[in-house]
């Protein structure tokens, strides 16, 4: 089917176009230059400044990171453990919470619908959580501290999967499972689990990407650097450079730094690309499934 | 009574096994959650390790009023509302303005192409975000002082020592990260309104001009108002990452970049101030809250379909 343009929309589409590549190129052209500064070498990157192409190349920083740097690599592994584990967990217990919401036969279905959605308009904040979990679980520099708190279920994910077993998968299936004499349990993990595949790589989606990118339980609950994410070695590599440059001397919570031993910062800037890498390579395969959520989650959250 | 007794058991029996599957989750949103909600008394409290959470001493209001007697209570209330008010305004109208160049465009291969790259900087995490700041603004090397400025015989700036150019920065790289996202919902909105109104409004002479805003705007509006009132609900909540990250964590930012999320960490965390930060953090609860159900309520007002409750 073509449509027949007139002049003026003609203009307009290419007006649209040309804006929309300006746009884009600002929006990915700050990685470029990260990029760019991780190839560059070193003492280049010193004279001439961070620039959108290197001026002398150089792949010294990646050889680093993948020969000489185990705490780098340990931060990788820990981030990976994270978020497998944490994505995983979650990905069990948020749609065996959504799917009774979504019974219309189950008794307290409003009650736990009100139960978890009471947890979106109102948060008790860092405080009251940064106390229990430190003095009551205990969760500080465990592997525990990384997974648990905030990020294993949401109340949106919760609801995107209700809505999605409400109105996606047809009652009459539930019905004649339970007429052939199959336990809730079987319904729930032999039919409603495998029918309802999309909306699990949605959520699946956002939890690990919630997962991959967190810095904030590191930041509070993490002083041993052997667990630290590759988002928390990076975040404690820029605050040691800032201190450093600041001038107000070596001893205090940072603790003794030697110099010498700070990553420079091209191996600096490759430790980001390599953090945002896994992004890269997996987005072009679940773009599809992130803005349908999104439009979903927006227009009912 | 006895019938309506094994009724009962009959249909507990069949609620059990639902039951047995929600607690799991249930279980950690009552630690996760709930817990912390009730935990909001610490700001009525003098805490005492010594004496523990419960036995520590009451103190009333000691805490908001040793809150309120510094300057950090009004700068950082200011800067969480303008700053969030500028992100809505500005954001909003970005993401609509993004939002009708894509629907421009068409369904090509090109817009998927650009609508991935235009989302990717939502996907990354705010460190990253602050290696790019930090690439670009470093007094020694970054692009702006070696390239820009020097390009135009400009003399270096230590950015991040300049509390007067943070609501720039903050501004753009807030756009940056969250327009292509945010415009994501209104290229839904715009694809899911009925060609047949541009036809007819082609064929009475009306220009691309005149049809985005006499029939796309104005089908927007909804969306937008409740959007925005969402948002509204939300402007006592800053984005942590953007105001802690971004800023380098630096001091003499403190002016312009402190909101209400970055004083409760560092008077929690850097300071161990719990009586501060705590009463810091009711504040902004409890305020959220109230400010949450109004938004709610102006919402029902305008589309009860989209009302939250």
């Amino acid at each position: 089917m073509h449509e027949i343009k007139t002049r003026g929309e003609k203009a307009f589409q290419i007006f649209a176009f040309v804006f929309l590549t300006i746009l884009t190129i600002f929006a990915l052209a700050p990685f470029v230059l990260i990029i760019s500064a991780s190839l560059t070498e070193e003492n280049t990157l010193a004279v001439s400044g961070y620039q959108f192409w290197p001026k002398v190349f150089s792949g010294a920083a990646y050889e680093y990171l993948f020969t000489k740097a185990g705490t780098i690599l340990r931060a990788y592994g820990v981030s990976i453990v994270v978020t497998v584990i944490g994505t995983a967990v979650s990905l069990i217990i948020s749609p065996m919470l959504a799917y009774p919401m979504s019974r219309k036969d189950f008794r307290f279905r409003n009650l736990l619908a009100f139960f978890v959605f009471f947890t979106m308009i109102f948060s008790g904040g860092l405080v009251p959580s940064y106390i229990m979990w430190t003095r009551v679980f205990h969760i500080r520099d465990t592997i525990f501290a990384l997974i648990i708190p905030n990020f294993l279920m949401g109340a949106f994910n919760i609801f995107l999967l209700r809505n999605y077993f409400t109105n996606s998968i047809p009652v009459s299936l539930i019905e004649s499972a339970q007429l052939d004499g199959a336990k809730e349990l079987t319904i729930f993990f032999r039919i409603m689990l495998p029918l309802s595949t999309p909306v699990l790589a949605t959520v699946g989606l956002f939890v690990g990407l919630a997962y991959w990118n967190d810095w904030t339980n590191g930041l509070y609950y993490i002083n041993d650097t052997a667990l630290f994410s590759i988002q928390n070695l990076l975040n404690r590599l820029m605050q040691n450079i800032e201190y450093l440059k600041s001038g107000s001397g070596i001893t205090s919570a940072v603790g003794n730094i030697d110099t010498s031993q700070m990553p420079s910062t091209s191996i600096r800037m490759a430790i980001a690309v390599v953090a945002v890498l896994p992004i890269i390579i997996i987005f072009p395969f679940i773009q599809k499934y992130f803005i349908k959520g999104v439009v979903i989650g927006a227009v009912k959250g | 009574m006895a019938k309506a007794k094994t009724a009962g058991r009959l249909q507990l029996k069949k609620d059990l096994p639902l039951i047995f599957l929600c607690l799991p989750g249930a279980i950690y949103l009552i630690i996760n959650n709930y817990i912390p909600m009730f935990g909001l008394f610490i700001a009525f409290k003098n805490i005492n390790y010594a004496k523990g959470i419960f036995g520590s001493d009451w103190c009333g209001f000691q805490n908001f009023k040793f809150l309120f007697a510094t300057d950090d209570a009004f700068i950082m209330i200011r800067n969480t509302l303008l700053y969030n008010l500028a992100f809505i305004t500005i954001g909003t109208v970005l993401s609509v303005f993004v939002a009708i160049l894509f629907s421009e465009m068409g369904a090509n291969v090109f817009a998927k192409i650009y609508q991935a790259g235009m989302v990717f900087p939502n996907l990354v995490s705010m460190v990253i975000v602050a290696y790019i700041g930090y690439a670009f603004l470093n007094a020694a090397s970054g692009f702006i002082n070696m390239t820009l400025l020097s390009a135009f015989g400009i003399d270096p700036v230590s950015w991040y020592s300049e509390p007067g150019a943070w609501p720039v920065i903050l501004m753009v790289v807030y756009i940056w990260k969250n327009v292509g996202y945010s415009s994501i919902i209104y290229i839904s909105n715009i694809a899911g309104i009925d060609r047949g109104i541009y036809e007819a409004a082609k064929i009475d002479g009306a220009g691309k001009f005149h049809q985005i805003v006499n029939i796309t705007l104005p089908m927007l509006k909804p969306t937008v108002i409740i959007m925005t009132l969402m948002a509204v609900g939300r402007i006592f909540n800053s984005d942590f990452g953007l105001f802690y990250q971004v800023p380098m964590n630096s001091g003499t930012l403190y002016s312009t970049t402190q909101t209400i999320d970055t004083y409760v960490y560092r008077a929690l965390m850097e300071r161990n101030d719990i009586g501060m930060s705590a009463a810091a953090g009711f504040l902004q609860s409890i305020v959220g809250f109230v400010l949450v159900l109004g938004a709610n309520l102006l919402v029902r007002h305008v589309d009860p379909d989209n009302a939250l409750f």
